[in-house]
């Protein structure tokens, strides 16, 4: 009786010939037999590809090259953080979009996660009001295409908005606000610009100190708290010590930072910043719209922290204050942190839609203006994305970082 | 002695009738004080909200209420309001068919219609497996019916179509037994065989015999909302697959395959979904063979669903990574092999767990839509900002359009989101 004899062993055994059928039968070859084909498959498959695309260039009689970069780009740009002018080289007006995209992303995750944190936490108020607008908000921002957003603020910015000349004469129908410093036009919003006169060098660098200095003191808070549990009051002193020093300093030197105000002259307003209203439509439009998902992060981790530490916590004593910074948010940051990295990566993605209003960004002026006048759109879309994903890559990995900080530590 | 006890002793025999509460802890004022006006910093947030309230209303009530819904021009509107604050609500009564079909020509209208009520009945049993199981055939069908409906042409393109599936089916379940990969493999090779060097000839050969045709409308035509539903549907449905695959393929234990999927998911992560736009307006041409020339929405729906794929990829393999280790293991004792252990324990649970972070891709996938029109096509969005705004009687009513689409998109994609609450409060098996 053969039957109930045992099974060869999995390795199998050393004196059993390889033959080719094992490739498939046997599973310690099979992952690598699928693997080959898979391999082969697509290298056929990406040179199909090649392949055609070499053919179709020829055909057109194209070519991939990078040289129409150091052409030059015989464009305007409005909106832009380093001169330029239509003269420069295609290269830097795509340098001049990149900072562009930078710039809106920027803004747009500090302005996003102060509504975002904003909302989600009014959202768990007590106070009815309170919360139903903000879940009305945050409904409303979800559940609308980001792009219409942007267009109907771009439509605010450039059609609500009262022309420049509005504001001139005796019977201005418009004015400016906070004491005649900041004009709304449909031109952009004028600002005042700094001016930094001599002296001004050590105060940005006493504002620079305290600020050094907040971090510094607020660590050897926590330190004398965990080691001997006397208690500073942190928030004033921090606030003290942001403000005090630079102003000692700035009267010190005799005021050396002054402010260029904007001016009605001719036609249009002059000095101080012009800020476009289409890089403030992007802005706004991507801060209100990824601060609504923002503040479902927000509100979901709050509510992961369990009520039990809110009460072990009063139990022992704590101020709600208290309660909140030292027990709450940093359990709840490990569960808000990683989605909002997301909603950061995905607020950056998103404002390539400024190509949408003519803010020129990235996708403005390398895949939009760039692209048409040059028609090399293979070469232009290709930089592109290649930019983004660098973008991209480089944000996962900063706030990865951060997340390890945060991040439970377990045994 | 005891009669002077019973005397002092008081016993209450019947109960006081219970007293109403104070007034300031029932009704409307108990409610304004415990959720309104409970401590000072709540007082002042109330009253600050209240006023936003009042100023937003104030803006937008005689805006809507006093609005326009008769007049063919936006001058009309404005002798019509005679100065007074109102909407010109009269554009959306009048390009309401523009809106929503785009340039499809009118007398095709109820082609669309169809195409669209057909959707909602091929979807019912998906959403709702209350339903007959049966209703599941129709949701087979209806994506060939659409495409016969909405493009027109001879209907045996859409009947060949559907033939070339079935002779995959059959493929598939001739060789299902032997090996489960395999037989996909083969199905999917049959289909396109079948596709490519049959379904051609027998279209001709057919439409010979019997026209059985519908006026042909080319993609130009199909705009306005319609096509925001196209590209949705087709992009969250084509991509469901494909997602799953790549994220078994990123969970597999094959280096080269598991590669590959990692750098295509990452890849299409790190882009924006206008970049693949472009890609799919001026670049695809060049990568496919001379001389064939893809229609536009095609080359959308195709980036779209690369784009979509990989963002359900990275939710299926959440919903892979949550499973207890215990359920593959599972698998394993029971003696299943890969595709077996994945198909019957793995995947419908994953799938399970991923539902809201899928049905929060569909969500954005359908309002990412609206980025075609960036690539000048015109969907909902690019009609308005198009040949709507552009057009001499509606030259500046922006608030009313672009109002307009947000509702309805806001409509959509709310009745999408509750749905997959309630689905999830359906699905929930754990006993809490």
């Amino acid at each position: 009786m053969t039957t109930f004899s045992d099974p060869p062993p999995a390795s199998g055994p050393p004196n059993q010939p390889f033959n080719l059928g094992m490739l498939i039968n046997d599973t310690r070859y099979r992952g690598y037999t699928f693997q080959f084909i898979a391999l082969i498959a697509l290298i056929f498959f990406f040179g199909w590809l090649v392949s055609n695309a070499i053919y179709n260039l020829a055909a057109l009689g194209q070519d991939i090259n990078f040289s129409f970069l150091g052409q030059p780009a015989s464009y305007e740009i409005d909106q832009t953080l380093i001169p330029y002018t239509s003269t420069d080289t295609h290269m830097r007006a795509a340098f001049v979009g990149l900072l562009n995209t930078l710039l809106v992303a920027f803004l747009g995750c500090i302005t996003a996660t102060i509504f975002g944190v904003l909302a989600g936490v009014l959202r768990l108020s007590k106070n009815w009001l309170v919360a139903k607008v903000m879940s009305v908000y945050v409904e409303i921002f979800r559940n609308i295409p980001v792009l219409i957003w942007i267009v109907i603020i771009s439509a605010v910015m450039s059609q609500a908005l009262p022309q420049p000349r509005a504001f001139r004469g005796e019977d201005a129908t418009a004015t400016m606000v906070l004491w005649d410093s900041v004009a709304f036009t449909n031109r952009g919003v004028y600002i005042p610009a700094p001016v930094w006169n001599p002296g001004s060098g050590i105060v940005v660098a006493v504002f620079v100190l305290s600020i050094i200095g907040i971090f510094v003191f607020r660590r050897y808070a926590k330190n004398l708290l965990f080691n001997t549990g006397k208690l500073l009051p942190v928030g004033r002193i921090s606030l003290a010590i942001f403000f005090v020093p630079t102003l000692l300093a700035f009267f010190v030197m005799g005021r050396p930072i002054g402010l260029d105000y904007p001016e009605l002259g001719g036609f249009n307003f002059r000095g101080g910043i012009n800020i476009r209203g289409t890089l403030i439509a992007l802005w706004f439009a991507l801060a209100l719209y990824t601060g609504a998902f923002i503040a479902e992060n927000v509100r979901a981790g709050i509510l992961a922290v369990s009520k039990g530490q809110t009460e072990a916590a009063a139990a022992l004593g704590m101020r709600p204050n208290r309660i909140m910074s030292l027990i709450i948010l940093p359990q709840a940051l490990r569960v808000i942190i990683p989605p909002v990295i997301s909603q950061y990566l995905n607020l950056t993605k998103n404002s390539s839609l400024a190509a949408a209003i003519g803010y020129m960004d990235l996708t403005g002026t390398l895949g939009g203006v760039t692209l048409n006048q040059t028609g090399r759109s293979f070469e232009c879309v290709l930089l592109l994305m290649l930019f983004y994903l660098l973008i991209s890559l480089s944000i996962s990995a900063l706030m990865n970082l951060y997340n390890n900080a945060v991040k439970l530590k377990e045994r | 002695m005891s009669d002077t006890h019973a005397s002092a002793a008081f016993v209450r025999t019947e109960e006081i009738p219970p007293s109403p509460p104070p007034v300031s802890e029932v009704g409307i004022v108990n409610w304004l004080r415990s959720n309104l006006f409970y401590s000072i910093p709540s007082s002042i947030l109330t009253l600050l909200t209240a006023a936003f309230i009042y100023w937003l209303s104030s803006i937008l009530m005689p805006w809507m209420f006093n609005g326009v819904w008769d007049a063919n021009s936006i001058r009309d509107c404005r002798e019509i309001l005679d100065g007074a604050i109102g909407g010109c609500f009269a554009v959306i009564a009048e390009r309401w068919p523009q809106l929503i079909f785009g340039n499809y020509p009118n007398e095709e209208y109820w082609r669309a219609v169809l195409a669209f009520v057909g959707l909602f009945v091929a979807l019912a049993p998906v959403l709702f497996f209350k339903l007959p199981r049966k209703m599941l055939w129709f949701t087979g069908l209806f994506p060939f019916i659409a495409y016969w409906l909405i493009w027109g042409g001879s209907a045996w393109v859409s009947v060949m179509a559907l033939v070339g599936v079935v002779v995959g089916y059959v493929a598939f379940k001739a060789l299902e037994e032997r090996s489960f990969f395999g037989a996909i493999v083969a199905a999917l090779f049959a289909t396109l065989l079948f596709w490519i060097f049959i379904s051609p000839l027998a279209v001709n050969a057919l439409s010979s015999v019997v026209a059985l045709s519908l006026p042909q409308v080319e993609s130009r035509f199909i705009g306005g909302f319609m096509i925001n539903f196209i590209l949705g549907t087709s992009g969250i449905a084509l991509s469901l697959p494909l997602g799953i695959a790549l994220a078994l393929g990123r969970q597999s234990n094959l280096p080269i395959i598991k590669g590959v999927c990692v750098v295509f998911i990452e890849f299409i992560r790190g882009v924006p979904l206008i970049t693949l736009l472009f890609v799919a307006s001026v670049m695809l041409a060049y990568f496919l063979p001379p001389g064939t020339s893809f229609d536009l929405v095609l080359r959308v729906i195709i980036m779209i669903t690369l784009f979509a794929s990989a963002y359900i990829a990275e939710a299926i393999r959440g919903g892979l990574a949550a499973l207890p280790r215990g359920q593959y293991e599972a698998g394993d004792s029971l003696g299943l092999d890969y595709w077996q252990s994945m198909r019957l324990i793995i995947l419908p649970q994953a799938l399970k767990i991923s539902i809201p972070s899928i049905v929060n891709i569909a969500i954005g996938l359908f309002k990412d839509t609206t980025l075609v029109s960036i690539i000048s096509m015109f969907d909902m969005l690019g009609m308005i900002q198009g040949p709507i705004l552009s057009s001499t009687e509606w030259f500046g009513v922006y608030w009313e359009l672009l109002g307009f689409a947000g509702v309805l998109f806001f409509v959509f994609c709310y009745g999408i989101s509750q749905y997959s609450q309630w689905l999830e409060r359906q699905l929930a098996t754990e006993h809490r």
